[in-house]
């Protein structure tokens, strides 16, 4: 019952510091990396940590939306919408009440205000009183189907979609499942506890009803990257780390580079905003791991536990794509995914993927898992989609992996205090 | 259905007969509950209820008066309808006619699927009227569905007319108690939100129906019923929210428009023949509604 005193009633706080989820490993676009970084060094990553005690919120206002130069928290929950309103103001009060709701929730507040009328559903769920913010954010994005589906304007904004946003074409080695791919929105929720973000997505989805339905949801368990250099790198499925080599939220030239649009990239209301790639990448681990460890590593380009490249010994070691071993091989192989990957300076992005189930593959009887790969990018058509190419032609890794699921966004800058995420969309000229 | 509660209700008004049949309460400050056993009559106090914990004041508009007792009214009409459309129906099944029985069978229901969440509070009516197999043990399994099983799947009356008999029986009982019915405004308030519930959580999925396939009429009676407690509560909720009135409205009407495509002749197509992704965006389009509509109880606010 909905009542003052039931609510108020101890829940015990399910989210201790997540040991285990702290450390990590990966792969995709980029690999590996070594520290002697323990399970129990990784626990002690200082926003880790932070998710426990009194600085677990982040601020959901600001130049940039927060969730992508954010140290990646522990979980994700994702989902897609389409939108079933006609009119355009339909959808920009969307973004008002949702923008609302999300700054409450970053806050570690109820969704809404109203959750003591006996006569009145509460506001908000319920299922985050007493936990803390647990470093939520919620980042907000639209995909080219806002602007433009089959051909049709709906909402009149056509002309204010990016070129960058171009729909990402065919890529070699993908077998798409449509129903889990794109979206008119997106809706990004990242935490240190994993019911933070499932309620996120859950009261948002309920505020958006009658104006968009989700079109599919994401859950991610465990982080594959490292946005900062306070955290250590964590580990993929495939029990590789993963992101040794990414953009760090620290190296503020990188960002600015590859990840922030900036004035003059594309429309104004873009500016200091950035593109969500997202591919559903299954993994088919049980071959995986027939694979010799030596293979293994030959496939990836770095050594399994170390995280380093192919004949050194620390994670952070250089990644010297010219060595050739005795008989003039090159040590790290051709086909290897981190020499794919790292083709071209031009092409780096933010990697912020999580591993996922989805419980059991019945076709095959074998696990549903992989990566929920996520990245952030100045221009996908410049970063993801060149890189991918190349990857999904040559990559020693293809033979174990499969992309599922694709959708590309626009995540517009941040709110200001008084506005809401896409305000520069709706209401500029 | 068995398994409605009307929770909210259930906690704050301990005197209404609404509650006094709807079984296992959920707390034990309900004290009255375990005496009106059988929907016997007892006044509400109208202005004010307490439990335990809270002390609840209840808007008391004429509006809202006026509002429950037409209501009353239509619950009234739909059972005398179902009390006829029943009669008719049980007579085809005694007769052993199947082609005939087939053929009234939803529509007798339609006026129960209507009313459903009233009429389901009533003591043992639901479980005697309304219950699927496996809802009820083996033995005690009678009423609409046990009959739909043999007409459907088996293509034949036999063995059903005490069945039939025991179905118009309780049909009339129903209608007996209904007669002695007093409402309360919130029993508008959960019913019209609980059919639509009814439709997202089971209906949906065509179990309800799972022999005759003819849940469709059951959908659009439930969404009817729902969208009689609204319109009577509307005048209330005007002076209270009239934007989440308008609002209301709108989304019955694309709900409506949802499902108009399946009609045929005077009735609806079989419910195998509605694809899963045209479930799909019923089902979203009744959460559309179902979302503002949960917010109705706004008029109850003292």
């Amino acid at each position: 019952m909905p009542n003052e005193k039931t609510l108020g009633k101890k829940v015990s706080r399910r989210d201790a510091l997540r040991i285990f989820g702290a450390s990590g490993a990966g792969f995709t676009l980029g690999a590996g990396g070594a520290t002697l970084a323990t399970r129990y060094a990784a626990a002690q990553d200082v926003e880790g940590a932070k998710s426990n005690g009194l600085d677990s919120r982040v601020p959901f206002f600001g130049r940039h939306q927060a969730g992508v130069s954010t140290p990646q928290q522990e979980h994700l929950q994702f989902a897609a919408f389409d939108l079933t309103a006609e009119k355009a103001s339909e959808v920009r009060d969307l973004l008002r009440s949702c923008s609302g709701a999300a700054a409450r929730m970053c806050a570690g507040e109820p969704a809404g205000e109203e959750n003591y009328e006996t006569f009145l559903p509460p506001d908000d769920t319920g299922e985050a009183f007493d936990l803390s913010a647990a470093r939520l954010t919620i980042t907000f994005g639209f995909g080219p189907s806002l602007f433009e589906r089959d051909g049709e304007d709906r909402f009149g904004l056509a002309k204010k979609r990016p070129a960058a946003l171009a729909e990402i074409p065919a890529l070699p080695g993908e077998s798409l499942d449509e129903a889990r791919s794109g979206g008119d929105l997106c809706i990004q929720a990242c935490a240190d506890d994993p019911q933070v973000a499932f309620h996120a997505i859950r009261n948002l989805a309920r505020i958006a009803r009658g104006v968009a339905v989700v079109r599919w949801s994401q859950l991610g368990f465990g982080r594959t990257a490292s946005t900062s250099k306070s955290q250590s790198t964590p580990r993929n499925l495939m029990g590789f780390k993963d992101g040794t080599n990414n953009i760090k939220a620290e190296d503020e030239d990188l960002m600015q580079r590859h990840v922030w649009a900036e004035k003059g990239d594309g429309p104004s209301w873009m500016d200091g905003g950035t593109y969500l790639v997202a591919r559903k990448i299954r993994m088919l681990i049980e071959v995986w791991d027939r694979v010799s460890l030596d293979d293994q590593e030959k496939s990836i380009g770095r050594h399994k536990y170390t995280g380093a490249p192919i004949g050194k010994e620390e994670e952070f070691a250089p990644l010297n794509l010219d060595r050739k071993d005795e008989d003039g091989e090159p040590r790290i192989p051709e086909m290897s995914h981190v020499r794919l990957s790292r083709q071209s300076e031009d092409e780096r992005i933010l990697r912020r993927g999580y591993s996922f189930t989805d419980g059991m593959d019945v076709e095959r009887g074998q696990l549903d898992a992989g990566l929920f790969f996520i990245c952030f990018q100045r221009n996908p058509r410049k970063q993801f989609v060149p890189l991918q190419r190349r990857l999904g032609q040559n990559d020693a890794l293809n033979e174990y992996i499969q992309h599922t699921g694709s959708a590309l966004f626009a995540c517009p800058p941040g709110a200001g205090k008084s506005g809401y995420v896409g305000e520069a969309l709706f209401e500029g000229d | 259905m068995i398994q409605r509660r009307i929770s909210l209700t259930a906690a704050f008004f301990v005197s209404a007969v609404l509650i006094a049949g709807c079984g296992q309460p959920p707390t034990s400050s309900d004290e009255t509950s375990g005496e009106d056993k059988k929907g016997k009559k007892t006044e509400a106090t109208g202005g004010e209820t307490t439990n335990e914990s809270t002390t609840v004041n209840i808007a008391d508009s004429p509006e809202l008066k006026e509002g429950t007792e037409r209501y009353e009214k239509y619950v009234a009409q739909q059972t005398e309808l179902l009390v006829e459309r029943t009669q008719k129906f049980t007579d085809a099944v005694e007769a052993g006619n199947v082609e005939e029985a087939k053929r009234l069978y939803a529509p007798a229901r339609v006026p129960w699927e209507r009313i459903e969440p009233i009429a389901a509070t009533l003591e043992d009516y639901d479980p005697d009227i309304d219950a699927r197999e496996g809802d009820v043990p083996k033995d005690e399994w009678s009423g609409f569905h046990r009959i739909e099983k043999s007409l459907w799947e088996r293509d034949t009356t036999e063995g059903q007319a005490q069945y039939a008999r025991q179905l118009m029986k309780d049909v009339e009982g129903l209608q007996g108690e209904i007669e002695e019915l007093e409402l309360e405004p919130v029993a508008l308030v959960t019913g019209s939100v609980e059919l639509l519930n009814e439709v997202s959580a089971g209906k949906i999925t065509g179990e309800e129906e799972r022999y005759s396939h003819t849940d469709l009429y059951d959908i659009q009676a439930n969404v009817e019923g729902s969208e009689k407690a609204f319109e009577k509560l509307r005048p209330a909720l005007e002076e209270a929210d009239p934007t989440l009135a308008s609002n209301i409205e709108q989304r019955f009407d694309s709900v409506y428009a949802e499902l108009e495509p399946y009609r045929k002749g005077d009735g609806w197509v079989p419910y195998t023949e509605v694809k899963e992704e045209e479930r799909r965006e019923l089902s979203q389009k009744m959460d559309a509604l179902a979302e503002p509509l949960s917010q109705i109880g706004q008029v109850l606010k003292g």
